[in-house]
């Protein structure tokens, strides 16, 4: 099948105005902006299934439903932050495939009646960002961005906003209060963005890969849409592979691809043979899937991981083999969040603080079961006191290490083997 | 001070936001802080709150907020190598060593000629190619993927008889 959305791995050129333009580019733009009235295009993103990939999985056309006409001016924003470990799926397709990005965002613009689209680019991304700012540039000469669109009444401009490195800025509402100059730190919610968001305006946060998607939504139809992928899941997924595995990478796939034909078919298998041990199938802040041959038969989507105690989240695959131990991945994994942590909720702010200071003392010899269950016990204690996502992303993996793989915590196999 | 050396800067970065949410180009204004000086020095921060009519303090939280801002002269080049779980898969970990072992330094440490300075940092979306580092300078981040300690310290070669970036 033709790649849909990592479209520069057939037309490496796609990212060319002239090349994006020959190949139908900006033509859903047009039909939106021409021919659709905004709620006809939210009715269509609704029906297509389509669902957000940044890692909730929360249905994109229903969240753009709940902007209210009654306040103005509305908002788009691109969460373009990318920075769950494990996760490298929308750098490739901003760089690769910037003008499709770029019209989803001025699709789903028109759709909830936003004039200003900001794209909020994690500040990493600095040459991601002057590529985008030239491809707007390009849109505006172009007639594609400005005022009167499409010889119609609409205007829109695309900005780009520079992060500059701290992971909870991928949360929509700390990444809103970093655009209005202020510390990324959670709102307490609700208010949601669609009624205060950016500047206290309706706002839209979607995720690069989602609006990628709607372009072709609206060129193709839902019913198109609906036909790939599963059920409860529809459209392709860009899966990034990482870890113990032979061919690390995006992998453009329909939703229902198994884990075995990811890692197996796909990513070539693990390196001299070894089994694959754990998964995490949501990057750093996965669950541990303990890898025996039903988790690998599983189908990747939304419903189908739930039933492995897991979530798909962004579909950031990392492979563990049987050369790894668990205690030294959510040592990894804890020392990300520690350091990521704002600081604005206690029980995120202490809780991976000591979470740190257990998991340390562990590695440094002290492994007791007295300390692992009192690491289980502080993450437990974390879990649904946080104030955002981030408190309790930072408890699955123990929590789950620690239920699920018991051996790797016992005091002779502490220390053992790992790069 | 900032806002008489780049005066056309400043209004580009003040055309993005709405007139009335000038706290909105903190950001960009630390960049370019950091563009002019090589890190964001007292003076920046009182510029900074001067063009946006905010308090020093409240400049100062931003800068010590993101990682990606400095309050201290460093070596020219930050050697931001990632040493997160995917990465760590890969063996970033030791190839920080080894690049360190290489260098002479610490993480965390400069070298002796001021240029290089390595740090360990969290995750920057590239897991797989790793091993791979980003360099900050004052003037731009560029990523160097699927790295090997042998390429590096030819990069740092080049880096220090130029003394300017090499792609």
């Amino acid at each position: 099948m033709a790649y849909l959305l990592l479209r520069h791995r057939d037309l490496p050129d796609i990212g060319s105005l002239d090349v994006y333009k020959r190949n139908g580019g900006f033509e859903a733009f047009k039909k939106a902006v021409t021919g659709m009235k905004p709620q006809e295009v939210i009715d269509v993103v609704k029906a297509s299934g389509l669902r957000g990939r940044g890692g909730a999985g929360f249905p994109t056309g229903v969240k753009w439903s709940f902007i209210p006409n009654s306040i103005w001016p509305h908002y788009v924003v691109a969460n373009a932050d990318e920075s769950e470990p494990g996760t490298f799926k929308d750098r490739e397709i901003m760089e690769g495939n910037p003008f499709q990005f770029l019209e989803g965002v001025a699709i789903t613009a028109y759709a909830t009646g936003a004039n200003a689209a900001y794209v909020y680019l994690r500040g990493e991304f600095w040459t991601v960002a002057a590529l985008l700012d030239a491809k707007i540039a390009e849109m505006e000469k172009a007639g594609f961005l400005g005022d009167n669109i499409f010889g119609s009444d609409y205007s829109l401009r695309i900005f780009t906003h520079l992060g500059a490195g701290a992971y909870i800025c991928g949360e929509e509402t700390a990444l809103l209060e970093s655009i209005e100059g202020k510390r990324g730190q959670p709102r307490i919610r609700p208010p949601f963005p669609a009624v205060y968001g950016l500047y206290g305006k309706p706002t839209v946060v979607n995720n690069v890969e989602t609006l990628t998607n709607v372009p072709l939504i609206i060129d193709q139809g839902a019913g198109w849409f609906k036909s790939l992928g599963t059920a409860d899941s529809a459209g392709v997924k860009v899966f990034s592979l990482s870890g113990r595995i032979n061919k690390p990478g995006n992998y453009e796939l329909p939703f229902g691809t198994t884990f075995r034909q990811l890692i197996y078919g796909h990513g070539g298998g693990i390196p001299d043979d070894h089994p694959v041990k754990a998964i995490m199938a949501a990057g750093a802040s996965s669950t541990m899937i303990v890898a025996d041959d039903k988790a690998l038969d599983t189908p990747m989507d939304y419903a189908s991981v739930r039933t492995l105690g897991a979530d798909l989240g962004s579909a950031s695959v990392i492979v563990i083999d049987d050369t790894v131990s668990l205690e030294w991945i959510i040592s990894k994994t804890i020392h990300f969040f520690t350091h990521e942590s704002c600081g604005k909720c206690t029980p995120c702010r202490e809780g991976t603080f000591w979470m740190m200071h257990l998991i340390d003392h562990i590695e440094q010899g002290s492994v007791t079961k007295e300390n692992v269950d009192l690491l289980h016990s502080v993450a437990k204690q974390m879990q649904n006191k946080c104030l955002c996502p981030l408190g309790e992303f930072a408890t699955m993996a123990v929590t789950t290490a620690i239920e699920r793989f018991p051996a790797d915590f016992a005091p002779s196999k502490v220390g053992g083997s790992h790069d | 001070m900032l806002a008489e050396k780049y005066p056309e800067e400043i209004k580009k970065i003040f055309a993005k936001y709405p007139p009335e949410q000038k706290r909105s180009a903190v950001m960009p204004l630390l960049y370019l802080a950091q563009r002019d000086q090589g890190y964001v020095t007292k003076s920046a921060l009182e510029d900074i709150a001067g063009i946006l009519d905010i308090t020093s303090t409240d400049v100062a939280e931003i800068v010590g907020f993101y990682t990606l801002y400095h309050d201290k002269k460093e070596g020219k080049y930050r050697m931001q190598v990632c040493t997160d779980l995917a990465c760590a898969l890969r063996g970033a970990d030791q190839f920080l060593e080894d690049l360190c072992g290489n260098l002479g330094v610490k993480v965390g440490e400069t070298t002796s000629d001021g240029m290089i300075t390595v740090e360990a940092v969290m995750c920057l979306a590239g897991c797989d190619k790793a091993p791979l580092f980003q360099v900050q300078s004052s003037q731009r981040i560029a990523y160097h993927e699927n790295m090997t300690v042998d390429k590096t310290m030819e990069l740092i070669a080049a880096l220090r008889k130029s003394g300017r970036e090499v792609e």
